[in-house]
């Protein structure tokens, strides 16, 4: 239970390295997360984000490359790293024969915990699923599973969350609600990486942002260090910023579309 | 960590055997083709076998039905090991300070309750159609050990399969070759009525002297050699599909 000096970052990736194959996904990924931050990865799909998340999750192990998750080497101390993250998955890791309330139930054991029941209660509650909470989880719309699939990751209050595109395939209010939820999380003191590929996503939610392409991290800053990487127009008429989509495009360029369409 | 095995695996047991009560007709599925196979060779091919004695032919054929039974109801096993890997839950599990090998067990643990159900349904069944037996508690305590043993052993093939199946379709489809191996053993006719070479395969292969075992057990009669038999191919079937499925286990979530 020893807690890292708060000038530590919360997560400190250095050089990591992930082939699958001949199909390099990693080629040296750094970057540092600052505790109680919220940090966006932000990349196309096939970037490698997932790839970087299941290594830092302990789900996968890096070909080189060290990473630190809570003052724990990801390879050396998987189960303390395991005791101080959970993981909300890319699709929501939710048990559809169980009830809501069985799934929350059912982590607050696996970790351990007294009273798993009412800790099932108090997040149905927080989560707006206490009238859902009798209910198979099969039969939950999307945003209710991702709801309750958020709910399952923050029972026992892990100091660093990991969220893989947590709002994929959400209609806007759920997302909306998933974002409130990040945000809530970061000020109550949790270190918050998320992924997405959503760029107003990174630009509402994320202190720091940093760009995965091509199996590398090409930028890293705050929304507005990002936003100062892109040339001011030559003609300036209209005074009109420039996006983050505009950063992102521009920084990826051609190279990260060549092989959609 | 190890000191959370048992609370992990009973945890992850309990969900589970949640998804058979919701579900109960894994169960029963698993007992209907057997019984049909019971029906169709009391009622339709029974007559025309001649087994050389006088026993009744439900008495014969019982043992080589629930081992079906069995072979038939571990393929729910490899299903529901292969759609909790595909649906993310797998992850979630290991990414949590639990014992690493409770997730395994816990499917192990459901598929030897959920088979022992389904037999007890054949057993039932067989009852109604006329199987009699004299046995003493201690002999039907030993063909329980005996069922327990043959769906851990083959539960274990199944977790195997479960685990390196890229389709639902293939996670199941490994159980076929098990459940046809029955017909080509002692379970329905005697095998000096086969031809020499299938005659010796049937003779040699494990269902063979586990269907003697349970028929002696049965008719209460010495078991002579075949238990030894018998145990020694299910404990090395046990080990060898352990192995091969704690290794591809490690390989898949490492």
């Amino acid at each position: 239970m020893t807690t890292p000096q708060t000038t530590e970052p919360a997560i400190h990736v250095q050089g990591i390295e992930k082939s699958f194959g001949e199909l390099h996904v990693l080629r040296g990924v750094d970057l540092d997360v600052a505790p109680g931050s919220i940090f966006a990865l932000l990349g196309s799909n096939g970037a490698g984000k997932t790839t970087l998340v299941r290594i830092l999750s302990t789900l996968l192990k890096a070909d080189a490359g060290t990473a630190v998750v809570h003052g724990y080497d990801v390879a050396a101390k998987p189960g303390d790293v395991r005791r101080s993250i959970s993981l909300t998955g890319q699709f929501a890791a939710v048990d559809e024969v169980l009830t809501g309330r069985e799934n929350l139930v059912l982590v607050a054991r696996l970790r351990h915990l007294p009273d798993a029941g009412a800790i099932a209660d108090d997040l149905l509650g927080r989560f707006s699923l206490t009238e859902a909470g009798g209910r198979r989880a099969g039969t939950y719309s999307g945003g209710m599973r991702r709801r309750l699939d958020i709910a399952m990751s923050l029972i026992g209050d892990p100091p660093i969350v990991f969220l893989d595109e947590p709002t994929t395939g959400l209609d806007p209010q759920a997302r909306i609600d998933v974002w409130e939820t990040v945000k809530e999380l970061a000020s109550n003191g949790t270190t918050v990486l998320l992924t997405t590929q959503y760029l107003d996503e990174a630009e509402q939610l994320a202190d720091r942002i940093a760009i995965l392409h091509q199996g590398t991290i090409i930028q890293n800053g705050t929304l507005a260090e990002l936003k100062q990487l892109l040339p001011p127009a030559k003609v300036e008429y209209v005074e009109k910023q420039p996006s983050l989509e505009d950063v992102f495009l521009s920084l990826v360029g051609a190279t990260g579309t060549e092989k959609e369409s | 960590m190890t000191t959370h095995t048992l609370a992990d695996t009973s945890t992850l047991t309990g969900r589970s055997l949640r998804h058979i009560l919701r579900s109960p007709d894994t169960i029963i599925t698993t007992a209907v083709t057997p019984i049909a196979l019971m029906l169709l060779f009391v009622y339709v091919f029974g007559g025309a076998i001649d087994l050389g004695t006088d026993e009744s032919y439900i008495n014969y054929m019982l043992p080589g039905i629930l081992l079906i039974t069995i072979a038939s109801g571990v393929a729910y096993t490899s299903y529901r090991l292969f759609l909790d890997l595909q649906g993310g839950i797998v992850d979630r599990f290991q990414s949590m300070p639990i014992a690493r090998s409770s997730v395994l067990w816990a499917h192990v643990l459901t598929s030897v309750v959920a088979n022992l159900v389904s037999v007890a349904i054949v057993v039932g069944v067989a009852l109604l159609m006329g199987f009699r037996t004299g046995a003493s508690f201690g002999a039907w305590l030993a063909v329980a050990g005996i069922l327990a043993m043959f769906t851990l052993a083959l539960t274990w093939l199944a977790v195997l399969a479960g685990l390196s199946a890229k389709t639902v379709d293939g996670a199941s489809a490994f159980s076929y070759p098990l459940i046809f191996l029955p017909f080509i053993s002692s379970a329905f006719v005697p095998t000096d009525t086969m031809p020499g070479p299938v005659a010796w395969f049937a003779e040699n292969q494990p269902v063979t002297s586990v269907v003697d075992t349970i028929r002696a057990l049965f008719a209460e009669q010495p078991v002579g050699s075949d238990i030894w038999v018998a145990l020694a191919w299910l404990v090395g079937i046990l080990v060898v599909g352990y192995a091969l499925a704690v290794a591809a286990y490690r390989r898949r979530v490492g």
